[in-house]
């Protein structure tokens, strides 16, 4: 070692700033170290790993159906599309087919659950850039969901709300009928939201061109869910492969065209219009019969590997599960989250943008730390 | 009792005395208000907790704040950190000073003016003291000796330095129009112009006010808070008291303002159309009410829109507050001023 003068790592001009984990706007507990020049971002280094729960390890101490209470707190405000992410995977190991019923009603489960998705997703992104209005208002629709979910499965949050084979519990009299007036009035509020911002100058400037990701990054990077759909990449796993009985509905995939934080929010907004009609479709056909496919008490798996995914409200969740013959429980069991792939993208966003743009950024992203360290 | 000491001294002080109890008080409010007013733009109660229907909820701030902990980092420069809220509450207290709530009434056959000083200069005095306060927020930005608050102060310098060039353009056209400093004079040339300043004068007003949101570090401007950006901006290492100061100060400034507003544009204490509708102000049934009424639903009106913004708007960001400082709003005062002189030197021949 010779002994002389350490070498700064930045010029007198630059400054470091760690942003998080304790910040008002990282959602959660996401750490991001800044390099600044001024306000301006030189370079961003997410840093991760303050709500590693070892959820991938516990995985492979539980049986199957004991796994499915862990996925609900990897991504906590979409519980229910983690569930079906990890059903569908199941599903797929074992060879089970749900009956249409569960399917349907799940459909209507997922797609409830995309709402409030979206809804926190645009709560605290507006809130971010300073617009502090709507989160009240998507928080009271959200509300109304989380209502639907307590009187179907008693849980607000964590729901638990599906099971390997098919569902829990037949749906609570007069749930369905709560349900379509629900998705009756929704779209209205959606324009309300939309009223506050959509043409607002203000938010207009703070979104367009803040975090422009082309086609072909989008791609590279893995991006999946609305980031890549913002980049005009018209890829949806509900389209493209089909769980549940996704390929018996009519919806359209929105995408934008500028890649930019505005198309991504324009993104988000059709898409909570597309599952309103997703649901209403599923609630004039919903099936009669069984909700649940005949699978043996206890689950055993036969050796191999299996690969799915869902559509989750912010790209697509895969489970990929490693089984040993007859086994009652994963040898590995590795989670896509989409957050996680999405995040990595943070640094190539906000280079050369100003601190505000970084919380734009972030919020655009709609990224879960529940789910980014599982 | 001689009349001097009454004169310079006892009426003096009671009115201070008076004026500041009001003041803080009235402040103390207007954060409960503000509460109140953005609760129910947000489908919501708010504070309706303490005492009858809420009201007594900002004394229980104020006791909070008070019996807090009083915090200083280690790291702190101590002396500045300290100096800091003095320097932002002092200025706000003090511009009210000169700011006329009303007519001179009798009282016990002494003329009183519901106002401290009448100064020949009182906008001059408002300007350069107001922007004392910005030493509160750059000082306190950087003596808590934190990357986030030191951003927060540098933003405050920033936007509150290039603000203050179109206000003071926007105040010039009042001048002009008023041929007075005085606040004042200012209400009384409206009343011989027979005519709030507001009409002439609508786009330095839209100026001036612009410029008054920035300068208070409200929304849509509110850079150099932006909780969402900074933590807490200049003030995130400030706790008890000393941020009761810098919150006080806010909400003090938004009545400087809006009270300058009133008085520059919307004819101070007079009544709406104080001439054209003389003899129905006049009349019976309204002529009790007194000027200060008026006054205070002038100022209560701008207040309101004060909220409103901050439950509409989404923050803009600093580079995008400065395009719009020098880019637009310097020029377009500064056409202002000239147009108003012209016309100035066209009426007065």
């Amino acid at each position: 070692m010779t002994a002389g003068p350490l070498t700064p790592l930045y010029d007198s001009d630059e400054m470091e700033l760690s942003f998080g984990p304790q910040h008002p706007s990282t959602h959660g507990v996401l750490r991001v170290m800044l390099k600044l020049d001024g306000e301006k971002i030189l370079d961003a280094k997410p840093i991760i790993g303050y709500l590693h729960r070892g959820t991938e390890k516990l995985f492979e101490t539980m049986a199957f159906p004991q796994c499915l209470p862990h996925t609900d707190r990897m991504d906590y405000v979409a519980a229910a599309t983690n569930n079906q992410g990890f059903c569908v995977t199941m599903e797929k190991l074992l060879g089970v087919t749900i009956p249409p019923r569960a399917a349907y009603i799940r459909m209507i489960l997922a797609e409830l659950q995309r709402i409030a998705s979206h809804l926190v997703w645009l709560a605290t992104h507006a809130i971010d850039l300073g617009a502090i209005t709507p989160f009240f208002y998507t928080f009271r629709e959200r509300d109304a969901i989380l209502d639907l979910f307590e009187e179907y499965c008693g849980a607000r949050l964590t729901l638990n709300t599906m099971k390997i084979g098919g569902l829990p519990f037949e749906l609570p009299a007069g749930w369905l009928e709560r349900c379509s007036a629900y998705v009756d009035e929704f779209p209205s509020h959606i324009d309300e939201y939309e009223e506050l911002l959509t043409n607002n100058r203000i938010w207009r400037q703070r979104t367009i061109g803040i975090g422009v990701v082309s086609p072909e990054d989008a791609v590279e990077w893995g991006l999946t869910g609305p980031p890549l759909r913002g980049s005009g990449i018209k890829w949806d796993i509900r389209k493209v492969f089909p769980y549940d009985r996704y390929d018996e509905i009519d919806f359209e995939v929105p995408v934008g065209t500028n890649g930019d934080t505005y198309d991504r929010y324009l993104v988000r907004m059709v898409e909570m219009r597309q599952s309103v009609r997703i649901i209403r479709q599923c609630l004039d056909r919903l099936p009669d019969g069984p909700i649940m496919a005949r699978v043996p008490k206890v689950l055993r798996a036969q050796e191999g590997m299996v690969y799915a995914s869902v559509e989750a409200p912010k790209g697509e969740l895969g489970y990929f599960l490693v089984t040993t013959d007859k086994s009652t429980q994963p040898y590995r069991c590795h989670v896509r989250p989409p957050s996680f792939v999405n995040l990595q993208m943070l640094p190539e966003m906000v280079r050369g943008h100003l601190v505000a743009d970084l919380v734009a950024v972030i919020g655009t992203l709609d990224i879960v730390l529940g789910e980014i360290d599982r | 009792m001689s009349e001097a000491l009454l004169l310079y001294l006892v009426i003096p002080l009671v009115k201070i005395v008076v004026l500041l109890a009001l003041l803080l008080l009235l402040v103390a409010y207007l954060t409960f208000f503000e509460r109140k007013i953005l609760a129910y733009l947000q489908v919501r109660i708010g504070p309706n907790r303490v005492g009858p229907r809420g009201w007594l909820q900002p004394v229980a701030d104020g006791l909070k704040l008070f019996v807090k902990e009083d915090l200083i980092p280690t790291s702190a420069q101590r002396f500045v950190f300290l100096l800091a809220p003095c320097l932002i509450i002092v200025p706000a207290l003090v511009v009210f000073a000169v700011v006329p709530f009303g007519e001179p009434f009798t009282m016990a056959g002494r003329t009183i003016t519901p106002y401290l000083a009448d100064v020949n200069i009182a906008l001059l005095f408002v300007l350069a003291v107001s922007s004392i306060g910005v030493y509160g927020i750059i000082l306190g930005g950087w003596s808590s000796n934190n990357k986030f608050s030191l951003m927060g102060g540098l933003r405050s310098a920033a936007q509150m330095i290039s603000y203050e060039v179109p206000m003071g353009f926007a105040v010039i056209a009042v001048v002009l129009m008023s041929g007075s400093l005085s606040l004042v004079g200012i209400v009384e040339a409206q009343r011989a112009a027979h005519v709030w300043f507001v009409l002439p004068g609508i786009l330095a007003f839209g100026i001036y006010f612009l410029c008054g949101v920035a300068e208070t570090n409200r929304n849509p401007f509110d850079l150099p808070e932006a909780e969402s950006e900074l933590v807490g901006g200049f003030h995130t290492e400030y706790s008890g008291m000393k941020f009761a100061f810098f919150f006080l100060a806010e909400y003090a400034n938004m009545l400087v303002v809006s009270s300058l507003a009133t008085v520059m544009f919307f004819g101070g204490w007079l009544p709406p159309l104080p001439n054209l509708l003389a003899p129905l102000w006049a009349s019976p049934a309204l002529v009790w009410i007194p000027g200060v009424v008026w006054f205070a639903a002038k100022v209560a009106v701008f207040i309101v829109v004060y909220i409103w913004f901050r439950g509409t708007f989404p923050r803009y960001r600093f580079d995008q507050l400065m395009q719009i400082g020098w880019k637009w709003l310097i020029p377009l005062s500064l056409a202002n001023v000239l147009a108003v002189g012209l016309g100035v030197l066209i009426l007065r021949g």
